[in-house]
């Protein structure tokens, strides 16, 4: 087995996880090492504004970025208005080579334009990044009450494969078959991922989430490929979960759980769900991983066209994914100084946002967080 | 919004009349039942307890119908979830009496047997799955007004079982979606709605991911949905649909859904609404009905509950409250719901999963001594 997998990696491109199993801390890591060797010389990140509130909730990422004295330069990048044909969609070529290079990124939400005849934004971006996982720590934030108050977890997404291929066809009138793609490939990644998050971050424990007693051999292959992971791994302890268990724990008791780790139907669903628990996608902060170490954070709510240039927006969502970023860059004191002033704003309940409860302004926000740090 | 009001002014009148605790409950029925001769003769139900939890609390319903003595008799047969198919003397059996009840039949995790739950739906056709969540007097839970009833498609989508192996590493599963099956469990949910005066039936879906599959099932939806211009029709993308649910559930009222959707949408209502052990629920099709917990989690196999006998039969008997009315024993219905929900409401007796100690056989003998 281990010896199919380094073929098919020899042979397609990507360099990194899979190169073989005693490297894959470092190799993804490698870039980042680097990066901090020499903490004071800045790191330039790719920036995604996006649309709608998008650009004001950036300005306030900026913002904060520079009161706490972060080393990042940012290179903006905006989505275009006509379709670049080397990319089939809005985004330009230069951007993602932007991100390619910078290995980091920030990205506001995009308003994907209806239409045909492109590809969708976060479909390209997923494609040529090969984003392969998703990450969206929850966790309640203290002095914001929802009905949870004690949830703690992460939940990571395979993010390529499964029921989100795309592969349809209507075989006669009326019947049309759906095809969900398990690869062993896909699901080690993920794995690999998870339990090096899990590691990284001092959690305890991995839940796999699947429905493997009904689908025997696509979600029982993604199970085979977390317990060869976990193996490797014995100081975390790993258990499996079936999904409908899983939804049904977490709505009555969110403490049970760690890290999730899911192909990408349930992980869509349960990662939602999870941001629901602790107060909806505009607190929600998402990091994407690609292959080769590259980290797309992003904000997943909407870009709230109603509310945009009134100074209303929420930017915590975008706030906690750059503190991701900044995690993921190993720049770990400066993302917990922002993380923590974020938090203490919020708790201390003088200045929130409308959605929140408050009547304060974006401006107003950003300023109180920033005399926090 | 309307609903919860006049709810409210309800229960003010109710408790400005001071009525006895009992009919409080009950809201006392007025209309009378007429039924035809014959129609008391005892009726045979298919009884099938399954493994693990299962023989304990459909040994509770035994033992509730006959301190009611209701005219049900049961035939017993015993499967175990790790047959590799259903009996065909237990088929011919439901065949006959057209109606079921089960405990909970447990499917190994990734073996080679195929579900014997998914074999009994699809040799009976019973297309639409049914779970009612709704809080309960005395019952904590975080969320109020939870009243939502999850009907899913119980046949196709996810779970047609068609899986293969391309090339080592690489597994496919076919998803089959088809108007057919969308359309009639479609059709019995507003027909549910209309017969049960529910306002408003909301569709599930994922269309603009699975655009031609979920886009079928969405089709069949509206199409059946101007056939009922009084009941409320909405479509709701399943993620959006499961972080409302955890944080404003009452907007929902009816729900229909493909398959894997609605066992995930299930389960969550059931949580939110005070967990698995209470919510009722069954399978339906032309000619059968097989009454089972409603929504089904992991507990079937669990052994500690097993060996210290603390499972919760609330679940299967509102499940054979149901099954009464299906059997158009009415009375026989409300008096069985109008006990539970008075021993829940006193909480004196309560299993583990509500953070008690008493057994089943505790919970049923508190349930028989309050039958009226």
């Amino acid at each position: 087995m281990a010896s199919q997998i380094l073929r098919r990696v020899a042979q397609s491109n990507s360099s990194g996880i899979l190169s073989s199993p005693a490297n894959h801390h470092h190799s993804s890591f490698l870039p980042a090492l680097i990066r901090t060797f020499s903490s004071t010389t800045p790191i330039t990140a790719t920036l995604f504004p996006g649309d709608g509130i998008g650009p004001e909730i950036a300005e306030s990422v900026k913002q904060v970025f520079k009161a706490a004295d972060v080393p990042v330069e940012w290179e903006e990048h905006y989505v275009g208005t006509e379709i670049d044909p080397r990319t089939q969609s809005f985004l330009t070529w230069e951007s993602l080579e932007s991100v390619r290079r910078n290995r980091v990124g920030l990205k506001g939400p995009m308003a994907t334009p209806i239409g045909k005849g492109h590809r969708s934004l976060n479909l390209t971006l997923r494609k040529e990044l090969n984003l392969y996982a998703n990450v969206r720590p929850c966790y309640s934030l203290p002095g914001y009450k929802t009905r949870y108050d004690d949830v703690n977890l992460v939940t990571i997404r395979e993010n390529t494969e499964g029921e989100y291929s795309g592969l349809e066809h209507q075989v006669v009138r009326g019947v049309v078959e759906s095809l969900k793609i398990i690869t062993r490939t896909a699901s080690l990644r993920v794995a690999e991922y998870a339990f090096h998050y899990a590691k990284a971050n001092g959690r305890e424990r991995v839940s796999a989430i699947h429905k493997a007693n009904i689908m025997q051999k696509t979600d029982g292959l993604f199970l085979k490929c977390c317990r060869e992971v976990a193996e490797k791994y014995p100081e975390i302890t790993y258990e499996e979960v079936i999904i409908d268990n899983c939804c049904m724990m977490l709505v009555k008791n969110p403490a049970l759980f760690d890290v999730l780790v899911m192909p990408n139907l349930y992980g869509d669903i349960i990662s939602d769900l999870c941001a629901g628990l602790v107060g909806g996608l505009g607190l929600t902060p998402s990091c994407n991983i690609g292959e080769g170490g590259i980290a797309l954070a992003e904000a997943v709510h909407g870009s709230a066209p109603d509310i945009a240039g009134k100074n209303m927006a929420n930017p915590t969502a975008l706030l906690l994914s750059s503190v991701m970023m900044l995690r993921h860059l190993n720049i770990t004191d400066k993302a917990d100084r922002i993380q923590n002033a974020i938090i203490s704003t919020i708790a201390e309940g003088k200045h929130r946002t409308a959605d929140l409860g408050g009547s304060s302004s974006t401006t107003d926000f950003t300023n109180a967080i920033c005399d926090n740090l | 919004m309307a609903r919860r009001s006049v709810a409210r002014s309800l229960l003010n009148n109710l408790l400005s009349n001071k009525l006895e605790p009992c009919s409080r409950i009950t809201a006392s029925r007025s209309v009378t039942y007429m039924p035809r001769p014959g129609d008391g003769a005892p009726r045979a139900v298919t009884l099938i307890p399954g493994d693990g939890i299962g023989p304990l609390v459909t040994e509770a319903v035994e033992q509730v119908m006959t301190a009611m003595h209701a005219p049900v008799y049961f035939e017993k047969y015993d499967i175990r979830g790790d047959m590799k198919q259903v009996p065909q003397e237990v088929i011919d059996s439901i065949r006959r009496n057209k109606v079921c009840l089960k405990g909970g039949l447990k499917t190994p995790v990734g073996g080679g047997v195929s579900s014997l739950n998914v074999q009994l739906r699809k040799e009976l056709d019973l297309y639409a799955s049914l779970v009612h969540c709704s809080n309960l007097p005395g019952l904590p839970t975080r969320h109020e007004n939870v009243d939502i009833v999850v009907i899913r498609e119980n046949t196709e989508g996810e779970y047609s079982g068609l899986e293969h192996e391309v090339v080592p590493g690489v597994v496919e599963s076919l998803k089959v979606i088809t108007k057919f099956c969308s359309e009639r469990v479609a059709q019995y949910a507003f027909e549910y709605a209309y017969l049960n005066n529910r306002k408003k039936v909301t569709a599930v879906h994922k269309a603009n991911i699975m655009k031609l599959a979920d886009g079928l099932f969405l089709e069949s939806c509206r199409e059946v949905a101007t056939k009922y211009p009084g009941i409320k029709y909405n479509e709701i993308i399943v993620d959006n649909c499961c972080m409302q649910l955890v944080s404003k559930p009452d907007q929902f009222d009816v729900m229909v859904t493909p398959n894997l959707y609605g066992n995930l949408v299930a389960n969550t209502a059931a949580g939110i609404a005070g967990g698995t052990g209470f919510m009722p629920g069954g399978n339906v099709g032309a000619g059968h009905a097989i009454f089972e917990q409603g929504a089904s989690s992991g507990n079937v196999g669990n052994e500690k509950l097993l060996d210290q006998k603390k499972a919760n039969p609330v679940a299967l008997l509102f499940s054979s409250a149901m099954m009464l009315r299906h059997l158009q024993f009415p009375s026989f219905a409300d008096r069985l719901e109008t006990a539970v929900k008075r021993v829940i409401t006193e909480g004196k007796h309560r299993t583990k999963d509500l953070g008690g100690h008493n057994t089943t056989q505790e919970v049923v003998d508190a349930v028989i001594a309050v039958l009226d």
